[in-house]
């Protein structure tokens, strides 16, 4: 099994979403994460696909997602040339006695605190899906209550390969 | 003018003259709106044979999309059939749907159904109108769609506010404009001349055709370039009929039901060009075998095909009327006649045997007999069972059309098919053949096919059985039959009366040839029924 990352520019319509995930479920893929939000031009949504699969399956994908007659373009994120941002909220129990240790934590792995109160705080991490792993493997001395997590956003490096889709 | 006036003006510029449906009150105002028109509106008698006869209508006339029109909810899902049969076999349709009100959307009222939701997964793209403004545009965008690539059906759902709503002014648009879909339909020259050099380098190459050649109308061009090089062709069930059946370079249909000599050939192939087709399970049970010791060429116009079941050593992306003009004017030399000898060998050794029956009709004698009789453009549009089995394997097609669904295998698709085709074009004979199950799962056309004085010949086999299911029964259940006995099976000549369509049962092999000739004699709706042996296997 392989994961690939790919990045999607579709037209905004109504049911494009439903027609992405729906293609997926009914052909048996995977999807890890889906992330989706406007560009620059608001008819064209970006859409950041996460799957895994064996290499036939993954081709299939690709050549399946760019038959759909709202894709524009479909390419693989490839790791080494791209970058990938995750968001995660995180809902911790603290007391007054664990709220320290935890918020120094939280400066090291360069993270928010964006809300504390008697029992709990929660923290706002953004990074590579690594990173929020690692934060979160430590966090399990702590006790998790609610924990929220976006899926990645991608680009590629450089400005070699931008896709602008044509103007209508 | 109103949003149901537009939709009509709509299907007029696009040279749409007839359509099939079934109205109700969501759809009220387009009919009322067709009433007035120059459409001819023909009622089928379930919505689901609405899309089959748009089928049957479009793999005739081939110039425009079929065109089927009925209400909300029931009306909806009854199509749903019709419109996965179609996009099994990528036939290019328009279904246009009514919906009720915008505003009660989403509330579950009386006949709301989500079709653009339920028929996802097998339409090629769909509607849901919610400005009226917005009607040209899209009317343009699905004719292209459907028509267009790899075609298949095109929803379009219209709430009946929308149909009633008021238009100033009627402008369609003289083009597409589409950025996101753009088919590929010229193959790429560097992978064209591929397929050259690979086809003088080979000893023993094979065109193994599909459904989607005729689709692209290239079977003469196909045949040309075959017949050019002395390359040999088989086909797949949806190909039948892309050179002619007798041609001396075709070699049969392909797969599980088909000619022992044709996988034999595609065995024994050097280079397969597979053209316009799926690789799909029943053509070809172990697709890693077509790709063993052998170059393997797969055109077809959608990527998405190529390399799905077996991947190709020269994907060619296309459409197969623009490859084959682009591999006609190139010019080679090599010599292909011993690989000829050798299938002409293996097709006359593996010929099946001629089998005498007494007491019944020998299914595949007759059908060969009938199909030799019909006109040379005639329509021969086969069911499924065991019907389409026999008829696929003795078929003969000349310049006419063999019309079945390989994909979906819908029962009841051959009678409103027939009715399509017939209406698409009456100078050709259309002849209908069903088995005694699928029949039964039509048997209301008759009614259409009075009311419109449609000459539609249809022959039933009559084995009092499901028969490829008893079959199935019979070699994988120890011959247990379970839910496959007919034997409620209504008289058809009194049927047949009571639709005032005349009628000739046909009990064994010595009155086929005259019942053959008084069946096909006039050009009218005619009902012939087989006395086929309820044992009888494919």
């Amino acid at each position: 099994m392989k994961r690939k990352v790919f990045q999607l520019l579709v037209e905004n319509t109504s049911g494009v979403l439903s027609r992405i995930s729906g293609l997926f479920s009914r052909r048996g893929y995977n999807i890890e994460s889906i992330t989706a939000g406007e560009t620059a031009d608001p008819k064209i949504t970006r859409i950041t696909i996460v799957c895994n699969g064996d290499d036939e399956i993954l081709d299939q994908i690709e050549k399946q997602v760019a038959k759909l007659v709202d894709v524009c373009d479909i390419k693989e994120l490839k790791p080494e040339q791209s970058v990938y941002r995750e968001l995660a909220l995180i809902k911790v129990r603290a007391d007054a006695k664990s709220r320290e240790s935890l918020i120094s934590l939280t400066s090291v792995f360069r993270a928010n605190i964006i809300d504390v109160s008697a029992e709990g705080l929660i923290i706002e991490m953004t990074g590579g899906q690594d990173k929020i792993e690692a934060f979160l493997r430590l966090l399990s001395d702590y006790e998790i209550l609610e924990l929220a997590r976006t899926g990645i956003a991608g680009l590629r490096r450089g400005t070699d390969d931008i896709v602008y889709p044509k103007v209508d | 003018m109103t949003g149901a006036d537009i939709m009509v003006k709509c299907l007029e510029k696009e040279g749409v003259k007839d359509i099939f449906g079934y109205p109700g009150v969501a759809i009220a105002p387009f009919y009322e709106s067709v009433r007035a028109s120059k459409i001819n509106a023909v009622l089928v008698r379930t919505e689901q044979s609405a899309a089959h006869a748009a089928s049957g209508y479009t793999r005739i006339n081939k110039e425009i999309p079929g065109v089927c029109a009925v209400t909300s909810g029931p009306g909806a899902t009854n199509l749903i059939t019709g419109i996965a049969t179609a996009f099994a076999d990528s036939i290019p349709l328009i279904c246009i749907t009514g919906q009720v009100k915008s505003e009660l959307m989403g509330g579950d009222v009386f006949q709301e159904a989500d079709i653009t939701g339920a028929c996802e997964s097998f339409v090629k793209y769909s509607y849901l109108i919610r400005d009226v403004d917005d009607i040209p545009r899209v009317f343009k965008e699905a004719f292209h769609v459907a028509n267009t690539g790899r075609k298949g059906p095109v929803l379009i759902d219209v709430p009946i506010d929308i149909q009633q709503a008021d238009v100033r002014r009627f402008n369609y648009p003289d083009e597409v404009n589409m950025r996101t879909y753009k088919p590929t339909v010229k193959g790429n020259m560097v992978q064209i001349n591929k397929v050259i050099s690979e086809l003088e380098k080979a000893k023993r190459p094979l065109i193994y055709a599909g459904g989607g050649v005729l689709l692209s109308d290239a079977g003469d061009k196909l045949e040309e370039f075959a017949a050019k090089h002395n390359i040999p062709v088989v086909s797949t069930m949806m190909g039948i009929g892309v050179i002619p059946t007798e041609h001396p370079l075709y070699f049969g249909m392909v797969g599980n039901n088909g000619k022992a000599y044709a996988n034999r050939a595609v065995a024994e192939c050097d280079v397969l060009i597979v053209v316009g087709a799926r690789v799909a399970d029943r053509a070809v049970n172990q697709p890693d075998l077509i790709t063993k010791d052998k170059v393997m060429i797969h055109i077809d116009v959608d990527p998405a095909e190529i390399g799905k079941n077996a991947g190709p050593s020269i994907p060619l992306v296309g459409d197969a009327s623009y490859i084959f003009d682009d591999l006609l004017v190139k010019d080679y030399e090599a010599d292909y006649g011993e690989w000829i000898e050798i299938l002409d060998g293996y097709r006359e050794r593996l010929r099946e045997k001629e089998k005498e029956s007494k007491d019944y009709v020998d299914a595949p004698a007759f059908i060969r007999a009938l199909s030799k009789s019909m006109k040379d453009d005639s329509v021969y549009v086969a069911d499924v069972g065991q019907n389409q089995m026999w008829s696929c394997a003795n078929v003969i097609i000349r310049d006419g059309r063999f019309l079945t669904t390989g994909g979906m295998g819908t029962m009841g698709y051959s009678i409103p098919a027939a009715m399509g085709a017939k209406l698409a074009d009456k100078s050709r004979q259309v002849v209908a053949v069903c088995g005694d199950g699928s029949f039964q799962m039509s048997m209301c056309e008759l009614a259409t096919i009075r009311q419109n004085k449609l000459p539609v010949k249809i022959i039933v086999f009559n084995n009092g059985y499901l028969g490829l299911v008893r079959q199935f029964q019979h070699f994988n259940y120890a011959g247990n039959y379970s839910v496959v006995d007919l034997s409620g099976n209504p008289d058809l000549e009194k049927l047949s009366s009571a639709y005032d369509i005349p009628f000739i049962r046909v009990h064994n092999n010595t009155e086929v040839d005259d019942a053959i000739k008084k069946f096909l004699k006039n050009d009218e709706a005619y009902l012939m029924e087989c006395i086929i042996d309820p044992m009888a296997v494919v």
